[in-house]
């Protein structure tokens, strides 16, 4: 059951605290420091390759997201488990699910304005080049269901420790080890590997960064989010 | 109102509560006491549907805490133990954040925040970070937190812990002022807080209840035997002793101390029967100097000694 009431003030709560912690500052430099880096100067850099694409951007987004998104959810419930706040929170009339997705869309909400300074990139790009426009919203929409998927995954690591480091290496290890599954494939016989692919964070990124948006792996991240809130639920229940 | 039913609660294996019934009426103060780790904040928590118990239920009015949580959290304030506030937050931004979850119409909304912290003593703090107030305002702050949405249950874990004499005294106002309307249930391991505020107490210790009365039973004296302590002066301890064991009633006679030439003096008596007249008849005959004439309460202290001792031996 959802409150709108509750969800609307979680949401609003935990935004203020990334604008006034100041986590969301120290995030969206980071990310913009390592995705612009690797952009344009890693494997060649982009000047060199001469492409009017951004195809080199969104092939390293699984990785840095993998880092970059649990540093962002690591407080979200250790925190409240650590000062005790948990005890107010709960005892509040808010309902499970208020608490899960107001939490879990505040981190969304930060993923989506640290990937909008990026959009300069493809204005840049379009100015010097012919920018093929379609894989690169194709790149946003992934990106956002990629984002929302490891928001998730974050949520239930923060959910599981009161300590955030740990947290922080949970969430962070769980999604790096989505992300790679696509290119440890080799390692694996034919019948595992078609089976880990479907798995793979990646494989259905980048088939959404095609500019194709197939039921598939829409239904891929939907799953994904609704596993890991799932699972976020359970342990606060446990919890009681 | 607030119906407690063969509550019991296991942490692994460990029972923290065991099988305890209890009720609470309608504009009751009732004091929770025990000694640490005697199942106190464990009640509190189920009752505020923080946690679930092991077994038994605890139904207020007609709702019950495993079908209706969220009624029971909309009609329960919660204070829990030292106050667990966010510390990023500033003060009037949190109470903002209260009263919004507790959907106070967004218009009468400072007006509530602004009684409120005139009530707890904050207004000066309203602008601080919640990071940089004391303890004791820090617990004001809870206390305003609980009694934004003027519940018609205030329930409050330790309230007055850590907090000066003067606050505690301002603290304990605040909840007889409230408990004129309210039902409130506080847990404390002070026990005169009890006997100054609270209407009806009752006594948990390992995990079962050891007590349950009025704390207005508490002065009349439920042991037929009494003490009066004498302090007196310009005499000695044999004297008032072989003196004093002639009048009828007097069971025994000991000395509590001496110093700079005044005497204290205990009496035990034999029975119920009130005997101070003739003890005072006696001494007007003597040439000792009278100080202090004085009947023992059987206080809460000696309740709770007994009660929390007998158990564990």
């Amino acid at each position: 059951m959802i409150t709108l009431k509750g969800l609307t003030q979680i949401f609003k709560k935990e935004i203020k605290h990334y604008f006034v912690a100041p986590i969301a500052y120290i995030v969206i430099t980071i990310f913009l420091l390592v995705s612009g880096f690797f952009f344009f100067f890693f494997n060649g850099g982009f000047f060199y390759r001469g492409q009017a694409s951004m195809r080199d951007f969104f092939t390293l987004l699984p990785i840095v997201f993998s880092f970059v998104i649990p540093a962002i959810t690591m407080h979200q419930f250790s925190e409240e488990f650590n000062t005790g706040s948990y005890e107010m929170l709960l005892t509040m009339p808010l309902t499970y699910l208020d608490i899960i997705i107001g939490k879990f869309l505040a981190s969304l909400t930060l993923t989506a304005v640290s990937l909008l300074p990026t959009l300069s990139y493809a204005i840049f790009i379009s100015t010097i080049g012919n920018l093929d426009w379609g894989p690169v919203i194709g790149g946003y929409v992934g990106a956002l269901l990629m984002g929302a998927s490891f928001c998730a995954i974050g949520l239930f690591a923060s959910s599981i420790t009161n300590n955030q480091i740990v947290s922080f290496l949970v969430g962070a290890v769980i999604c790096f080890g989505l992300s790679i599954l696509q290119q440890a494939l080799y390692f694996f016989p034919p019948v595992i590997a078609d089976f880990l692919q479907n798995l793979s964070v990646s494989n259905h990124f980048y088939n959404v960064t095609r500019g194709i948006i197939d039921l598939k792996d829409l239904i891929y991240f939907a799953v994904l989010c609704f596993i890991a809130m799932y699972a976020t639920r359970i342990v606060m229940e446990e919890k009681k | 109102m607030i119906s407690i039913q063969n509550l019991t609660k296991y942490y692994d294996r460990f029972c923290a509560l065991d099988h305890i019934n209890f009720e609470v009426d309608k504009g009751e103060i009732l004091g929770l006491l025990g000694p640490n780790g005697a199942g106190k904040t464990t009640t509190i928590r189920m009752l505020t549907c923080y946690m679930l118990p092991s077994e038994g239920n605890i139904q207020i009015k007609d709702l019950n805490i495993y079908d209706n949580p969220l009624e029971i959290k909309k009609m329960i304030g919660y204070l829990p133990e030292s106050a667990p506030i966010y510390q990023h937050m500033i003060v009037y931004d949190y109470l903002r954040y209260v009263a919004d979850i507790r959907e106070i119409d967004p218009a009468d909304q400072k007006k509530r925040i602004h009684h409120l912290a005139d009530l707890c003593g904050i207004s000066n703090m309203m602008h601080k970070n919640v990071s940089e107030l004391s303890k004791g305002y820090k617990q004001r702050v809870g206390l305003a937190h609980a009694m934004m949405s003027d519940p018609e249950i205030l329930v409050l874990d330790e309230p007055t812990s850590g907090l000066d004499p003067n606050q505690i005294i301002e603290v304990r106002e605040i909840i007889k002022e409230i408990g004129k309307k309210k039902t409130v249930i506080l847990s404390t391991h002070i026990l005169s807080e009890v006997e100054a505020s609270c209407d009806r107490y009752v006594i948990i210790n390992q995990g079962k209840i050891a007590a349950d009365d009025k704390t207005s039973n508490l002065n009349k004296s439920k042991d037929s035997k009494y003490d009066i302590s004498l302090i007196l002066a310009n005499t000695s301890f044999d004297t008032v002793k072989s003196s004093l064991k002639t009048i009828g009633g007097v069971q025994d006679i000991s000395k509590t101390f001496e110093k700079d030439g005044n005497l204290g003096v205990k009496i035990f008596c034999a029975s119920s029967e009130d005997i101070r007249g003739s003890i005072y008849n006696h001494i007007k005959t003597t040439d000792w100097i009278l100080l202090d004439f004085r009947r023992e309460h059987t206080s809460l202290e000696d309740v709770f000694r007994k009660l929390t001792k007998e158990d564990q031996e």
